[in-house]
């Protein structure tokens, strides 16, 4: 007799936790399956967690979860080759419950929040692979996983299988996503000790700072880099779209190393050792990618289902609430126990009705924009420093030539027409 | 695209680190076997010259070697970056099994 729950849950990153744990605590028996050693042993993340979608599931977690720094500052930096224009935003009011986000690390947050769905009587299973959804009369029952007699049996299955969804895939719930609807990323964890991390980021013992980075990280491509602090480590990353990264035929560690040279980066990283290296898959397909989140004993959540807000690299909020809605819809459908597509399309309708759909619809045409029009990340971005470059040195020429000057230099290559264009378009995809 | 500063420094970039160096920082559970296979070897001979998935590969992979291309899967990211952006989708990719493959201390 095969076993069955009210639940499988497939992987067990926070979109799938997030499930997990609403649906335990809601009473069901729930099982979440992940292929690696444990939870987090396969997750990736840039490092920033939202304070407020973790706290729909646990309130102040931040007294006893594994995090990093809260958040109190984040910069922005526009880069050229050997320059950087900056700018951002600190407030102490980030410095003090309930904090705005935490850096953390996910190979240690989220065996923590796999714990406490445990606590809350679900069982994780570790070391499995998924490798198919087991369908019967056009309904998913089950999965079965790469375990001798490892077919596992629910009413519903959460895929919170990540980015690559093969599973989602297998369903036809999307295609294999397209070399531009990815973003690939890379990124080190430098070890440094936590005072010298505090003066070199101008920062109070244990508060964090975050960098996001436009233009020269990335050398033009499509794409961020960013720099996070944490206790004792520095997270440096660059990621690209996939497709302009095979293109431009440029290996992705070189744009790290790059990266890591740059005179704006060098003395934040001086004498940092290495410790930890991370390819991974980012959606960046945005609000057209959604494949379909909904069908017969089956929804999808997190990555799996292209939720995540790429302009404001926001990703685990995403998946938190997505967890979280698709739970509420599979404690509804279980209480009038009907489990088909129709039932769990209340996680959908949910979803539409949050702000993760919203986000996405707002800059549903931002990434289409930037790739195809490259003026952006070449010309524009670099253009802020030779502006400031021009105006900020004193050199005897009147700031009257200077603007002059710098108003040359910009329509050197294209009219005001062109560039007025170009900055009514980007202010619509953005608005 | 007309070149600029970029482009052109993206050109001209040149791989300073040895890759392995990177990798060894990792903790790794390596399985025997491979969860990534090349489906057709001549498809990469005859078809396609860029040889991209020795570029992009972010774990370098992917080696071209004697006519063929080489598979170096113990040291995969599990990014998934070769099933997609193989111009020929000639990868299969899987997971490696349950437990194996990279296991991340930090991120």
């Amino acid at each position: 007799m095969p076993e069955k729950f009210d639940a499988i849950v497939v992987g067990a990153g926070v979109a799938g936790l997030a499930a997990a744990y609403k649906m335990a605590q809601g009473g069901l028996s729930v099982v979440v399956i992940e292929r690696g050693d444990y939870p987090g042993a396969k997750n990736v993340m840039g490092g920033v967690l939202y304070r407020s979608m973790m706290e729909e599931l646990i309130p102040e977690f931040w007294k006893e979860a594994p995090l990093e720094r809260p958040v109190v500052e984040q910069r922005f930096w526009f880069m050229d080759t050997d320059s950087v224009v900056s700018t951002g935003y600190k407030g102490q009011e980030w410095a003090r419950e309930p904090y705005n986000c935490f850096t953390v690390f996910r190979g240690q947050f989220d065996q923590w929040f796999a714990r406490k769905c445990t606590e809350a009587g679900a069982v994780i299973i570790n070391e499995t692979v998924v490798e198919e959804c087991l369908l019967e009369n056009g309904r998913v029952v089950g999965v079965r996983t790469n375990r001798p007699e490892g077919e596992l049996y629910a009413n519903v299955v959460v895929l919170a299988d990540g980015v690559n969804s093969l599973l989602g895939k297998q369903l036809g719930f999307h295609q294999e996503w397209k070399p531009q609807q990815v973003a690939l990323a890379v990124m080190e964890e430098l070890k440094l000790p936590s005072e010298v991390i505090e003066d070199r980021f101008n920062l109070d013992p244990g508060m964090g700072t975050t960098i996001e980075i436009f233009g020269g990280g990335t050398l033009g491509l499509v794409g961020t880099s960013f720099i996070y602090t944490n206790k004792e480590h520095i997270s440096i990353g660059v990621g690209a779209l996939l497709s302009q990264i095979r293109q431009a035929r440029v290996k992705p560690y070189d744009l790290l190393e790059n990266l890591k040279k740059h005179p704006a980066v060098r003395p934040f990283i001086r004498n940092a050792e290495p410790v930890e290296y991370y390819a991974h898959l980012i959606p960046e397909g945005g609000y057209n990618a959604i494949p379909k989140l909904v069908g017969n004993g089956v929804l999808v959540v997190g990555d799996a289902a292209q939720l995540v807000n790429g302009i404001h690299r926001e990703g685990s909020n995403l998946a938190m609430t997505s967890g979280r809605l698709a739970a509420e819809a599979v404690l509804r459908a279980h209480q009038i126990g009907e489990f088909d597509a129709r039932s769990l399309s209340q996680y959908e309708e949910d979803l539409r009705n949050s702000f993760v759909i919203d986000d996405l619809k707002k800059y549903k045409d931002s990434s289409h924009l930037f790739e195809n029009n490259t003026r952006y990340f070449n010309e524009y971005l670099p253009a802020t420093n030779m502006a400031l470059h021009e105006m900020l040195t004193v050199d005897g020429t009147s700031k009257k030539d200077k603007q002059k000057l710098i108003m040359q230099r910009l329509l050197r290559d294209s009219s005001l027409y062109s560039v007025g264009k170009d900055l009514y378009h980007a202010w619509k995809a953005m608005k | 695209m007309k070149d600029n500063k970029f482009s052109t420094k993206l050109r001209e970039l040149k791989t300073e680190i040895n890759i392995d160096d990177k990798l060894f920082l990792n903790r790794w559970k390596p399985d025997h076997h491979s969860h990534l296979e090349i489906i057709d070897p001549a498809v990469c001979l005859e078809q396609c010259p860029g040889k991209d998935c020795t570029v992009f590969c972010p774990a370098k992979v992917y080696e071209w070697r004697d006519d063929r291309i080489t598979v170096g899967y113990e040291g995969c990211l599990e990014c998934g970056a070769c099933r997609i952006a193989c111009p020929h989708q000639n990868i299969r990719w899987r997971y490696p099994r349950g437990g194996y493959g990279v296991q991340f201390r930090l991120a």
